[in-house]
């Protein structure tokens, strides 16, 4: 009987913070729809027109919707790899990086590895190898920041930043030099294009969206599983939120905090796989761009809940993709939608001015996301 | 900043004008070499110094600011769109237009420190995360306005960029006229004069940027206000009790940081090339956080190591200039991305205290709850 009540109480509870984590979010897109259709007026366009635009854009086909999910496969990596490092209390800026360099590596392995080799892989055995050695690849150039941070105190921040240029400059020079499509009729710095056994089929026939995006899905219920029913995701949340609690009950905090990196930059370097072995099926400068900070802005929308990161990735992806649609109706330049992105996140990590407005009392504790530079 | 973080910076600022000396040896005197690669990284460093200076405002004061990128993106921007509307919109004359454009920049810089104020202070919310949002703000805001106001509907300029008037110019420094009767005819002389006196003819940012340097060295370790500044990023808590407005402290040093920021954007659209592209900072925000870091968080620290950085972009262009001339054997250098790398893992090493421990305010970074 007891136990009854008390599971009551648990699952109201559940229910009330639920609300709490869905309601901000939703106010704060609420909010930033309302500013953003004020901004349209005021540069004289028609707002209503523009989110029909936007809507028809992202949803309003078959195709459309195919295309928001080929945009929402690379989020839903990325945001989960953001993510996950701050459940693990690390602010990881480089998913950017991350995931360049695993786009690199997957393209690098897809279109030289049967040259090496001499013969042609089956795909059985090409494929799972790409997809490895980019994951790989991303893992091993967060685990780098990982390691500093555990080892040396080198603040994740500054460190993910920093690999994000050596990253991005690194690139430039492959795909300029050594890696650069010698077809004669290029001049863009892009690699070859990958063997046929290296892609990743489409779902349908005729539409772009590939299985990359159901394994999307399965990622984020993989991390939700890993950090809510596995000790490893225990320890994860532990050094998140108590790092010295974490230390003091015998947890092996640089091992997790390394770990946690490097799991990180696995999803990220998976984000960028995708995109070449599914999309692309070549890297080419410059694509990934942008694609780090959509990420934050993901992973804080969704309150870094994995099904949160789905849904805020579904969102941001209809919004890239509906803007071409919108522009094409109402003239507005598609960097509306930076704006708009720019205000929800902004809301969101705000949430005060969004209580504010809509007069929410506060659900008592401030969630603590990064840490000073003292590392 | 300890004395052996100065001699590593020392050094590697040798090492890497000795490499363009030893390209450039067939091509120019070493003492024409020196000079204007002193001169290039003088003048490339400016935005690094002011960001930098930016950055120690605001965490002397105990807001972390990873924003500066955006600051600067966004002060760019909307100097230069200041300076265009002066001149084409309202018909100003070319030098008030250009003075207008480096005030907008200013205030642009001053209102994104607020509003990073705002969310870090007032509303307690995450600083790095406050940060972040800066910085994709700018990005969208300067992206949207600069394709709505050129090429958008109704338009004021009919889908075309119009010209900006101009940017700021080098000040002469009477040098060379100075040491005419001294020189008395020697062409030795009058080069090495000559030389040392290119270094001397810098933009008007630039300069101020270096002024602003001990300046805020000045300010921060020799003023009632600076203690205060000092005392509210150390210790909040206990300046509170001594009577310091805690809040109004952090408030008027980020603003101060946004500003300083603001003209480092300047530099980019006002003095360094009279246009705007999209993304134009193009990662100088975060290097100028790493000068602070790098610099300990002190302003000739965070000065010096601004030089070090602005030498390496300093070498690239160099490299352009020699690419004829240059030995098989260096040829990498020419590559920008090679040495590009250069800030970013010295950075790096910095970081993990092998040179020297960095020490940021006690309370960087923490909103401060009575």
């Amino acid at each position: 009987m007891q136990a009854e009540t008390q599971s009551g109480l648990v699952a109201k509870g559940f229910a009330r913070s639920a609300l709490d984590a869905l309601l901000i979010p939703t106010l704060s897109i609420l909010t930033a729809v309302i500013l953003g259709g004020i901004i349209i007026v005021s540069v004289g366009g028609n707002p209503f027109l523009a989110y029909y635009g936007l809507i028809q854009g992202s949803f309003g086909s078959a195709n459309a919707i195919s295309e928001t999910a080929v945009w929402a496969t690379p989020y839903i990596f990325a945001g989960l790899a953001v993510a996950l490092a701050f459940k693990g209390g690390l602010f990881n800026i480089g998913a950017e990086g991350q995931l360049a360099l695993g786009a690199t590596t997957a393209a690098l392995i897809g279109y030289a590895l049967p040259e090496w080799l001499g013969f042609d892989l089956p795909a059985a055995v090409h494929l799972p190898l790409v997809i490895i050695v980019g994951a790989a690849m991303g893992a091993f150039w967060a685990a780098i920041v990982g390691y500093l941070k555990a080892y040396t105190g080198g603040h994740e921040v500054i460190n993910t930043i920093m690999m994000n240029y050596i990253a991005l400059n690194s690139i430039s020079f492959l795909l300029n030099g050594p890696m650069k499509d010698p077809n004669p009729n290029n001049v863009i710095a892009r690699t070859p294009l990958i063997a046929e056994s290296a892609h990743i089929a489409p779902i349908f026939d005729g539409l772009r969206v590939h299985w990359g995006f159901v394994l999307s899905l399965f990622a984020a219920y993989f991390v939700w599983w890993m950090l809510n029913k596995t000790t490893l995701g225990f320890e994860i949340r532990t050094v998140g939120s108590n790092p010295d609690a974490a230390k003091y009950a015998g947890m092996n905090v640089k091992r997790i905090i390394i770990l946690t990196m490097a799991l990180s930059g696995l999803l990220a370097g998976l984000a960028g796989t995708f995109e070449v072995t599914g999309l692309n099926y070549r890297h080419e400068l410059g694509f990934s761009i942008g694609y780090g900070f959509d990420a934050i802005a993901i992973a804080l929308l969704g309150k870094s809940h994995p099904l949160g990161v789905v849904l805020a990735s579904i969102l941001f992806a209809a919004m890239r993709n509906g803007a071409t649609r919108m522009q094409f109706l109402t003239q507005m330049p598609v960097d509306l939608i930076s704006m708009l992105q720019a205000l929800i996140l902004l809301f969101v990590a705000a949430d005060a001015i969004i209580r504010y407005i809509y007069r929410i009392k506060s659900q008592g504790e401030r969630v603590v996301l990064t840490r000073g530079w003292g590392g | 900043m300890d004395w052996r973080r100065f001699a590593f910076i020392f050094l590697i600022i040798v090492v890497l004008f000795g490499a363009v000396v030893m390209v450039g040896i067939t091509k120019s005197a070493p003492i024409l070499t020196v000079t204007s690669m002193l001169a290039t990284t003088i003048a490339v460093a400016t935005p690094l110094v002011l960001g930098a200076l930016s950055g120690v405002f605001c965490e002397r004061a105990g807001v972390v600011n990873i924003g500066i990128e955006g600051m600067m993106l966004a002060a760019a921007f909307f100097g230069w769109l200041g300076a265009i509307y002066m001149y084409h919109v309202f018909g100003f004359e070319k030098w008030p237009s250009i003075l207008t454009g480096l005030l907008t920049a200013i205030l642009a810089g001053a209102l994104m420190g607020l509003l990073h104020a705002v969310l870090s202070i007032t509303y307690k919310v995450d600083q790095i995360i406050g940060g972040t949002v800066i910085n994709i703000l700018a990005v969208g805001l300067t992206g949207f306005l600069n394709r709505q106001l050129f090429f958008g509907k109704g338009s004021a300029f009919g889908g075309q960029i119009p010209n900006s008037p101009g940017n700021l110019l080098n000040i002469h420094v009477p040098l060379t006229e100075l040491f005419t009767p001294i020189c008395a005819g020697s062409t030795n002389c009058s080069e090495v004069v000559s030389a040392i006196n290119s270094v001397l003819d810098q933009r008007p940012i630039a300069i101020t940027a270096i002024v602003l340097v001990f300046v805020s060295h000045y300010v921060l370790f020799n003023t009632r206000w600076g203690l205060r500044t000092r005392a509210v990023g150390e210790h909040p808590k206990a300046a509170d009790t001594v009577g310091i407005n805690v809040i109004r402290m952090r408030y008027a040093n980020v603003l101060i940081g946004g500003a300083l920021a603001g003209l480092a954007g300047a530099y980019f659209t006002i003095e360094s090339v009279p246009s705007f592209e999209p993304l134009l900072t193009n990662g100088r925000g975060f290097i100028s956080l790493a000068a602070m870091i790098f610099g300990n968080w002190s302003p000739i620290g965070a000065w010096v190591a601004s030089l070090l950085f602005g030498a390496s972009q300093a070498l690239q262009i160099k490299m352009q200039l020699f690419r004829d001339v240059i030995p098989p054997e260096w040829a990498f250098l020419q590559q920008s991305y090679v040495v590009g790398l250069i800030p970013y893992i010295l950075t790096m090493i910095i970081l993990t205290g092998i040179i020297g421990r960095t020490t940021p305010p006690a309370a960087d970074g923490v909103p401060y709850e009575k």
